[in-house]
Parts: C-alpha cells; structure tokens; sequence
C-alpha cells in the first residue's frame, strides 16, 4: 500500500511533539526536556531567519565544496546491463562524507545558541571527524564518543579527530559500539547541559533531532533534483541510499517524497544474512520500541533488551533507525532492503575497479543493491545511487579481509 | 488510598521521613532479589524502588549501568521482576515497591499486558525514567485504572510551569532528581537542593522525595529536612556490587549502610 504525499502533508511532519504517525517523539529523562525544547524553538525560529539560512548555503558551497557532482557512471551501467547508474558523489565533500552538512547545521546552532562545548557520538568516525572539523573551524571544545570496538576498527578516524583538537572518549559499556556511543554522549549531556551542544550525527535521537539533520541534508536531494533534470533530463526512477540511522537516505529522498514516480529503496545491513540474526536491519527485521529518545523499529530481543548488531560497517551498525524512516515503511512510501556484508564487499571492488571511485563500506552497501536493481530496469530508467563517503579510513579492514597487513 | 499515599501520609502524621533504596531487580542473582528486598524493609526502609534492568540505561552511571549488565546475565527480564514482586508480596502487603525502568521493557511486553501484570503481582508505583508526561497518554489511563501510581521525575532544569505539569500528571509522589548528571555522579549541593525542593513545594501538594547523590546520613537527613523522602540507590548497588558472593555478608552491609540513615531521618523528627 502507497499513499500519495501531498506537500500540505510533508509540512505537517513531524507533528509539534516531534512524531512521524506512530514514530520518533521525545522519550527522554526529565533533565533534557527543558534543553530539548529551547532547541527546538530556535531551530523553528532560526529555519526562517535569512542571516541563518544564508550563512549555512555559504558554508556548503566554500567550506564543503557544494554542489556534490551528480556522475554518470558510464561502464557499471555496462557492467549491471539495464537501468542507467548515476552516482551522487556525497564523498567527494570536505572531510569526505555527507555528515558534514549536517554538522555545519548543528555547529551554527551552537554558535547561534551560545554554547562554547560540543559532544557527539559516532561510529565508523566520519560522524566525528566531521564534527571535529566544525569545531576546529569555529573554535569550539570538541568531545567525541566511540565505541571501543570503532575505535579499533576506525583507527585513522581516531587520529585524524586528534589532530583536530577533539578528545575522543573510547566507550567500554555494553556493546562498544554506536549505540553505547550514543548512550554515553546522553550521559555527557544531562550532567553539561547548560553549556553543551550535542551534535547528534543522523536522523535519530530525540524531537527535534530527526527533523533538523533531515533539513541539513535535504540539500542532496534538492541539488539532486535539479542535476538530474539538467543532466539525465528527467526525474530519477529510483533513488537507492544505504541506512544506518538514516541521514544520508532521508537527505536523498526527502525532496522526492512527493513525487510517485520516484521509487526510493534504503539499504540496511544485511551483515552475515538476515536469517543468521547478525546483521544491523532493523527495518527489515525488527519490531517497534523505544530507544535513544525515539519510538522507531529496533532489534531487540523478546524482553525488549535492545540486541547487539553486526556489520562489516561501523557507520551501519545500530540497532535503531530514524523514525521518519519507520513511518515511511509502514506507509508502504520507502522500501527497505539488505545486503550482506560479502555483497557489499563486492560492491566496493567493482565501484573501485570500474569507475575508480572507492566507496565508503556504509556506502558499498548502496551500490551493491543498486547493480542489483538496475540489472531488472529498462535502459532508459534513472537510477541514482547516493555514495556517501569516500573508502580512504575502511582500507585497514578491506586490507584485513584480503589477509594482508599495510 | 493507594498503598504509597497510605504510607507517606502516616509518616507525615508522625512528622517522620520517607527512606526510599533503590537496588536493580535481579543483581547479584534473580533468586536473591526478594530475600534482598526483606533486607531492605527491615533495615527501615519504609518504600523500595525496584529497578528493572536494560540493556542502555541512558540515565544512570557506571554503577547502575553494571548492575543492569549483572541482572541480564541472569535472564531478569521485566516479567521476572514482576513475579519478585509477586513473591515478596506473600509476606510483605505493607511495604509499597515502586518499579524504575526504561520505557522499552514495558513496551515489548504490551503495556495492557504490563499493567495487568504489576498490578496483579501487588506493584504500587511506576517510575518510567525516559517516558514524560507528554508521551504517556497510551499508558497514563492503563495506570489510572488498576491503581499503579505513575511517579514522574523532576529535574534541576525543569520550569515552574513543567513542575505544574508534570504534578497534574503525577500521584503518590514526584521525584526530584538533586543533580544535572546521571545516577551515582556528583556530590549535591544541600543548599541549592534545599531552596529548589522548597519552591517545588509551593507548586504541587504531592510529597517530594529527593534522590541522586545520596550516599551517607548526614546528607540523607541534609536533604530529609527539606523534603517529604530520601531515595538512596547508587552507593546501595555499589554495596552489592562488592558483595556479590556472599549474601549474608551483603545483607549486614546493607543494613549497616540504611540503620543510621533511619536514625538520621528519624531524629528530625525530635
Ligand atoms: C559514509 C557513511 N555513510 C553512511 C553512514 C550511515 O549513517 P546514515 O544512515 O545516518 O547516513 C555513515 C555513518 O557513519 C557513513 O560514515
């Protein structure tokens, strides 16, 4: 079942106390509330300020090199045999992901609210070092929260944050990873929350979070919209974005919601198969609850303890999603699909092989599905696959993978 | 009357405090929580909050974080917790227990199904630390209709007209939680402590029980003066942390830790 969205209807969402239908809302501790409400305000407020608005464009265009180059890719177009492939290239931005607009958003927030000390989580570091970058840039305490099995696995991440001036803070509870990351920046928050700014890194978290990093980067989708008409001369059929919390997906899609003909498909990670219950997809196989401030489809067991994950990609590995992304499930807008951790390898290695792009691994997950559906599309279909990092810190893993030490 | 209005009203005639512990449900063991809850009661606790373990407990410090880890070891999913209660209501009908947990728990579980359950097993109060009054409006009337009295946290950051908020929301009693930070963090400050607490008091009826960085009997009767109820809970769970293997050992400790906090409370009363 689809619905038709029609832009009186996108307006309306989320709803004054942050709720996508049954998804997102504010579940959070008492000492919060009060923080979470002031931002949201100024965020309401700052949305239509021109000085605001003005500075953030500036900043994509010089700081982040924006507009990202809409690509076609020529020989995987061959190599897939049907739909055309185009490639918006998130990972040639400043710092080499599609976090940064978002935290280029968040960072003037926190300019604009005063606040002097920022904290974020992250996983496979981008989220970080991107944070890390915008703070460098406006001279703000930087603190980052890691799960001690990214740290591991993101060495390069670690250090590039370092040098940026930021403490990272490896996090030992739970399960070492996103979630507990996050966990602990929660932790951060309510003991600093006079003088901190949390600079939440996707579409998750707490009312306003999930609509404010969707505003930041809804600047792909909307630069995507006119590329494509001005290069493909038409609207995309399909749009395929991988999702770990979402950010990078509800950016791409969120400017397409209205328009029907647009299929959009949001790839999870499928990590050992879905069957083999290590994997990161909650969408796919999950159930509702109620986790890091928001109600969203999670991984859980039968008492409702949140499940650990497994994905070859740090950035991928979180047993939630953000909320406007459960809510477009559930009313049949989205599709969400799985790749596996060896398919998304496989990705990785043709992008790189045959385009001379190295994708991120949260990345290659997107392009692994895409080859896959434009292999059932007509030639003359449009299919865009949003790469949203650059591969540079996974190729210690890669390395690992293929049994050789660099 | 529920049983925590009963009980804090009592004590008010009686110009005495509240002693409320907090231990995680399940830690060290799932069989000792109720033996561990006797404990409690007969060290003078006069309300338990019982906390339910999960896997990210957002609010809470290393030691309560651990606690919740040791619990799950065991399997103490949220239907164990309320079969202790259950169990501990064979020989105990007077003292209240209140649940403390996160939302996800109690939803997985279905909060009809939830609420049934508490209520049947003799549970008095609920505490749900990430579910403010404005999400609550599914479970709010589940509650209201078994009698489960919803207890809402009040923060040093919360406004007058939240306070009002949250107190129209609230029965039994409200908890103020002392500091900004999680479970087991920083020492209080009496004083600030004792002026928010007597500003609360202007704005709603219900009792104030006052917990987070409580760890030792002057500061228990520091900030019983103030208020209607000490909640003790992280330097409680530390004991049992400390005592894991030998349970009675860990019942003397406890004992040791509440008996002069009880007299504290108690000498206010003089
Ligand atoms: C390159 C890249 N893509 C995608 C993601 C996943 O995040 P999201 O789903 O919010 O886009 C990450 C997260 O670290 C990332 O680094």
């Amino acid at each position: 079942m689809s619905v038709k969205l029609t832009e009186d209807m996108l307006k309306a969402l989320p709803d004054s106390r942050g709720h996508f239908g049954a998804f997102g809302g504010r579940f959070v501790s008492e000492t919060l509330m009060d923080s979470l409400m002031t931002l949201e305000r100024e965020y309401l407020r700052l949305k239509e300020d021109p000085e605001f608005q003005a500075t953030f464009d500036k900043d994509l265009a010089d700081y982040v090199g924006r507009p990202s180059p809409l690509y076609f890719a020529e020989r995987l177009t061959r190599e897939a045999g049907g739909a055309q492939i185009w490639l918006k290239r998130e990972d040639l931005n400043h710092t080499g992901a599609h976090k940064v607009n978002n935290t280029i958003g968040q960072a003037l927030l926190a300019s604009f609210l005063g606040k002097k000390r920022v904290i974020a989580e992250t996983g496979a570091g981008q989220h970080g070092v991107a944070t890390a970058t915008v703070c460098a840039r406006l001279g703000l305490e930087c603190h980052v929260f890691m799960g001690s099995e990214d740290v591991k696995r993101q060495s390069l991440n670690v250090y590039r944050m370092k040098l940026l001036g930021a403490t990272v803070h490896s996090v030992e509870s739970g399960t070492k990873t996103l979630k507990d990351a996050m966990n602990d920046a929660m932790r951060d928050w309510v003991a600093n929350v006079d003088d901190t700014f949390y600079i939440i890194g996707t579409v998750a978290g707490p009312h306003p979070y999930p609509l404010l990093v969707r505003d930041f980067q809804s600047v792909i989708g909307r630069e995507l919209r006119e590329q494509s008409v001005a290069q493909a001369g038409r609207l995309p059929d399909a749009l395929v974005a991988c999702v770990g919390g979402g950010s990078n997906a509800i950016g791409m899609f969120y400017p397409f919601l209205g328009d029907e003909s647009v299929q959009l498909y949001g790839v999870e990670a499928g990590g050992l198969g879905i069957d083999s219950g290590q994997h990161a997809a909650p969408l796919c196989a999950g159930r509702p609850g109620v986790l890091h401030g928001n109600r969203t489809y999670l991984m859980e067991d039968e008492n409702g303890q949140i499940a650990g994950t497994h994905s070859v990609s740090a950035g991928l590995d979180y047993p939630g999603v953000g909320p406007e992304h459960a809510w477009l499930k559930d009313i049949g807008r989205a599709n969400y699909v799985s790749v596996t951790d060896e398919e998304a390898l496989d990705g990785f290695r043709k992008l790189t092989r045959i385009e001379g792009i190295m994708p991120a691994l949260e990345s290659a997950h997107a392009v692994a599905y895409g080859l896959k559906l434009a292999a059932t599309m007509d030639k003359d279909q449009v299919l865009v696959i949003n790469v949203s990092g650059r591969g540079d810190k996974d190729i210690h893993t890669i390395a690992q993978l293929d049994g050789i030490e660099i | 009357m529920s049983r925590i209005e009963g009980v804090l009203k009592a004590l008010k005639s009686q110009g005495r405090k509240a002693l409320i512990p907090f231990v995680t449900a399940g830690d060290p063991h799932p069989d000792e929580t109720v033996a561990l809850m006797h404990a409690l009661v007969a060290a003078g606790s006069d309300i338990i909050e019982l906390g339910v373990p999960f896997s990210d407990p957002m609010a809470d410090g290393p030691v309560i974080q651990l606690a919740c880890e040791r619990a799950l070891k065991h399997g103490t999913s949220l239907r164990r917790v309320i079969a202790m209660v259950k169990e501990f209501r064979e020989t105990d009908t007077e003292t209240p227990v209140v649940l403390m947990g996160y939302l996800n728990p109690m939803e997985a579980m279905g909060y009809e199904t939830f609420a049934d359950a508490a209520a049947d097993a003799g549970i008095d109060g609920i505490l749900t630390v990430d579910l403010p009054p404005e999400e609550a409006d599914e479970v709010a009337p589940l509650f209201a209709a078994r009698n489960l009295d919803p207890i809402f946290l009040l923060a040093p950051t919360t406004t007058d007209e939240r306070i009002r908020a949250i107190s129209e929301h609230s029965s039994g009693y409200v908890y103020y939680v002392s500091i900004k930070g999680v479970t087991g963090s920083a020492s209080i400050d009496v004083d600030e402590v004792a002026r928010k607490v007597a500003h609360v008091h202007e704005l709603t009826a219900l009792p104030v029980g006052v917990g987070f960085g409580i760890r030792d009997a002057e500061t228990a009767a520091a900030v019983g003066r103030v208020s209607d109820g000490v909640i003790v809970g992280s330097v409680l769970v530390d004991t049992i942390a400390r005592h894991q293997t030998d349970p009675k050992a860990l019942h003397q400790a406890l004992t040791d830790l509440l008996n002069p906090m009880r007299k504290a409370l108690d000498s206010l009363a003089q």
